[in-house]
C-alpha cells in the first residue's frame, strides 16, 4: 500500500469510514450535498456507509427512499439539474440495473440535450464486485457497462485514503459519476486518512508499484490480487482509479518502458473495461511491444455462490500465469 | 362525455382570452410543422398534439414563470404553453445549431431554461420522476415552486410512474401529475392496454386526489389544474389529474391516422366536433367577451411571430462536425 502523508491529522480508516467521513465532509462544505437511498438515513446503510448522518443532517438532507430503484436515480437527476449534488445509493451493484434507464436515456445526456446549461452532477455510490460471498446480483461487475455510454464517468477506489480524494472530487465533478465501492474492500484493509480534504483527480491513475518488465492495469480489490500475483516479477503495477475517461498517458508511458502489458479485472472478459485497454494499446503503442496484450478476467457466467466464487473470479495462480506468458512471449 | 365548452363566469375575461391565445398559439404552431413538412427540410420525427391543446393550456394558466415542467416526446404544446420562444423550437426541428438543443435533440428534446420548461425525451415516463426530484429539491429549499409533470396514458402503464408517484405522496413534494389520456399509445387502444380504464384512481391508492376531466374543455382543465396547484403550493402534496382527450394526428408525423387504416375515421370526426378551440371560440363570441376582429388580431400577431421562428430556424446554420463532441462533458466554457 502506497500511504500519502499529508498533514498531522490522520488516522488508520477502513473504506467504510473513510467513505462515510467523506460524505460528511462535503455535506459540511456545501449544502447543496444530499444524500438518498433505500436504509441510508435512519439504518445507516446495509453496509454501514452512511451511518450516523441522517442523525448529524437531518431526514432533509440524508434521506430514506421507497424501494425503488428508477424512482430514486430518476429523482437524483431531478435535483441534479435543479443544483442540487444528490449522492444516491444503490445497495447492491446489480440493483441498479432497474435504474439503467434514467442513467442511461436522461443523466448522461442532459448536458447534451440542453447545449450544456443542463448540468447532471449527481453520484451514484454502489457496492461492487465480489466479496461478501453473496451470488449474482449482490457481486456485480457490471462498470464496463457503464463507461460503455457517453456522458458518464466511472470511479473505482483502492483504498480508503483514495476513496476518500475520489469522492470528494466526485460530488464536485459537474457530470453524473459512477462510484464503485469495492465491497470485498470495506473493512479489509486500512489506510492512513488526513482529517483534512483532499481531491485526487478524475481522470488520473496512479502508480501503485514501479518496475521495469511488466506493466499491469488494476482497480479496486483485483489492484490487491494483481499486485500479490506480481511478487517475484519486476512489475509496474497501475491503480486505474477513474475507469471512464482512463488515463491513457499513464498506460502509455509504462508500456513504452515495459513493452509487455496485462490487464486484471473481475468482470467477464468478453467486451470489458481490458479490452478497450488492449485495443487502446495496440493501437497507440503496437512498436513498442515485446509481447501482446493479455487480458485475465472473469468467465462468461453468472456470478456463483461462494463455493465457486475462487473459480469464476481470477485468483493469484491464474493471474500469475499470465504474468509468465507474457514475459515467456 | 360531451366537450361543449361552458364559459365561466368566475373567470376573468383577460384569463377566457388568455387561455384561447395560448390554445390558438400551440394550433397554428402545429399546423405550420404540417404545412412544412411536405418541404423535407424538418429532417426530424415530430408528434403534434393538435386536439389536446386545451390541457397544457389550461394546466399553465395556472403557472408562474419560476414553476417547472416537465414533459415528453409530444411536448411542443407543454413548451409553448409555458411560454417557451418559438425561435429556438422551430430551429430545432430543422436541426440547426441555434435550436433549443443545438441541432442535436429535436423535436423531442425541448428545453427552455428561463420558462422552466426543463425538458423531454422520448422515454415514455421517463420526465416521471425527474419531475419529483426536481418537486423534492423544491420542497427542500422551500422556493415556492410549483413542478408540472405531462405524460401520456401510455406512461401511465410504466413502473416508474408507481414508484415516483409514492415517492411524491410520501414527501408530500409540490407536484401535479397531469396525464393526458388520449385513449391510444402509438396505435394500440387503452381499452387493450388497461385492466380498468380510469388512471385517474390510481392517486387514491396513495392517498392522494385523482380527477377524470373532459380534457377538451380548458374552463375544467384551469380549474382542476388551479385546485392541484394551490394544494402543491401549500405543501398538500401531489395531485393527479386524468384529462380526456384525442390526438388528431398520427403518433408521429403529420398525417391523420384514418389515412392509413390505423385509427377509424369516424372516431377522429366525433372528436373533432370537440375541438377544444372551436366551441371555445364560438362561445367567447356568442358572449361577446371577443370579436371577430380581437380574434384576427390575436391569429394575425401569432403569424407573424410564427413567420419569424421559421425565418430564423431557415437562416440559422447547421451544427458543424466539430459540434458533435461538445457537452458531452462538463467544459469551462460552458457550452454552446
Amino acid at each position: 500500500m502506497t500511504t500519502k502523508q499529508m498533514g498531522v491529522f490522520q488516522r488508520p480508516a477502513n473504506m467504510v469510514g473513510a467513505i462515510n467521513a467523506t460524505l460528511a465532509q462535503e455535506m459540511d462544505r456545501d449544502k447543496d450535498v444530499v444524500i438518498l437511498g433505500e436504509d441510508v438515513g435512519r439504518d445507516g446503510g446495509v453496509f454501514r456507509v452512511t451511518e450516523g448522518l441522517q442523525k448529524r443532517f437531518g431526514p432533509g438532507r440524508v434521506m430514506d427512499t421507497p424501494l425503488a430503484e428508477l424512482g430514486i436515480v430518476g429523482a437524483s437527476v431531478g435535483m441534479a439539474i435543479y443544483g442540487l449534488r444528490p449522492v444516491a445509493e444503490i445497495q447492491f451493484m446489480g440493483f441498479i440495473y432497474a435504474a439503467i434507464e434514467q442513467i442511461f436515456s436522461h443523466a448522461s445526456r442532459m448536458r447534451s440535450r440542453s447545449r450544456g446549461r443542463f448540468t447532471c452532477p449527481l453520484v451514484i455510490r454502489t457496492p461492487y464486485g465480489i466479496g461478501i460471498k453473496a451470488p449474482e446480483l449482490h457481486s456485480e461487475s457490471a462498470e464496463a457497462l457503464f463507461c460503455h455510454m457517453p456522458g458518464i464517468k466511472v470511479v473505482v477506489p483502492s483504498s480508503p485514503y483514495n476513496a476518500k480524494g475520489l469522492l470528494a472530487s466526485a460530488i464536485r465533478d459537474d457530470d453524473p459519476v459512477i462510484f464503485l465501492e469495492p465491497s470485498r474492500l470495506y473493512r479489509a484493509i486500512k489506510s492512513d486518512v488526513p482529517d483534512e480534504e483532499y481531491l485526487l483527480p478524475l481522470g488520473k491513475g496512479e502508480v501503485y508499484q514501479e518496475g521495469k518488465d511488466l506493466t499491469i492495469v488494476a482497480w479496486g480489490a483485483m489492484l490487491h490480487k494483481a499486485a500479490e500475483a506480481a511478487d517475484g516479477f519486476d512489475a509496474e503495477i497501475i491503480d486505474l482509479q477513474t475507469l471512464k475517461p482512463f488515463d491513457e498517458e499513464l498506460i502509455l508511458s509504462s508500456v513504452k518502458k515495459t513493452g509487455r502489458l496485462v490487464v486484471a479485472h473481475e468482470a467477464t472478459t468478453l467486451c470489458g473495461l481490458g479490452a478497450e485497454i488492449a485495443a487502446f494499446v495496440s493501437e497507440a503503442a503496437f512498436g513498442y511491444m515485446k509481447a501482446p496484450v493479455m487480458r485475465v478476467a472473469g468467465y462468461e457466467a453468472v456470478t456463483p455462490m461462494a463455493r465457486l466464487e475462487d473459480d469464476f473470479n481470477p485468483g493469484i495462480e491464474r493471474i500469475k500465469r499470465a504474468y509468465e506468458l507474457v514475459m515467456e512471449y | 362525455m360531451t366537450s361543449v365548452a361552458t364559459i365561466d363566469t368566475d373567470l376573468s375575461t383577460e384569463t377566457l382570452i388568455a387561455l384561447l391565445t395560448s390554445m390558438l398559439r400551440i394550433r397554428m404552431f402545429e399546423e405550420r410543422i404540417v404545412a412544412l413538412y411536405p418541404e423535407q427540410e424538418m429532417k426530424c420525427p415530430v408528434h403534434l398534439c393538435i386536439g389536446q391543446e386545451a390541457i397544457a393550456s389550461g394546466v399553465c394558466a395556472n403557472l408562474e414563470v419560476k414553476d417547472y415542467v416537465f414533459s415528453n416526446h409530444r411536448g411542443h404544446g407543454h413548451a409553448i404553453a409555458k411560454g417557451a420562444d418559438f425561435r429556438p423550437l422551430m430551429a430545432e426541428f430543422y436541426g440547426k445549431k441555434t435550436g433549443c438543443s443545438a441541432g442535436k435533440g429535436g423535436s423531442m428534446h425541448i428545453i427552455d431554461l428561463p420558462r422552466g420548461v426543463f425538458g423531454t425525451s422520448a422515454i415514455v415516463g421517463g420526465g416521471i420522476p425527474m419531475g419529483v426530484g426536481a418537486a423534492l429539491a423544491s420542497s427542500l429549499k422551500r422556493d415556492g415552486r410549483v413542478t408540472i409533470i405531462f405524460f401520456g396514458d401510455g406512461a401511465s402503464e410504466e413502473g416508474v410512474f408507481y414508484e415516483s408517484f409514492n415517492f411524491a405522496a410520501l414527501k408530500k413534494l409540490p407536484v401535479v401529475f397531469v396525464c393526458e389520456n388520449n385513449l391510444y399509445a402509438t396505435n394500440s387502444p387503452q381499452t387493450a392496454r388497461h385492466s380498468t380504464c380510469r388512471i385517474a384512481d390510481s392517486a387514491a391508492v396513495f392517498g392522494s386526489h385523482g380527477a377524470c376531466i373532459d380534457g377538451n374543455d380548458a374552463v375544467s382543465v384551469y380549474w382542476s389544474a388551479k385546485k392541484a396547484v394551490e394544494k402543491a403550493r401549500a405543501g398538500q402534496g401531489p395531485s393527479l389529474i386524468e384529462a380526456l382527450t384525442y390526438r388528431w394526428k398520427g403518433h408521429v408525423g403529420p398525417e391523420a391516422d384514418h389515412e392509413k387504416g390505423l385509427r377509424p375515421k369516424d372516431e377522429l370526426f366525433e372528436w373533432i366536433k370537440r375541438c377544444p378551440i372551436e366551441g371555445f371560440k364560438k362561445q367567447l363570441l356568442d358572449t361577446g367577451l371577443l370579436n371577430e376582429e380581437r380574434i384576427a388580431d390575436i391569429t394575425t400577431s401569432i403569424k407573424v411571430e410564427i413567420d419569424d421562428a421559421i425565418e430564423f430556424a431557415k437562416m440559422s446554420q447547421y451544427p458543424s462536425p466539430e459540434d458533435l463532441l461538445k457537452n458531452v462533458y462538463f467544459t469551462p466554457d460552458g457550452g454552446i
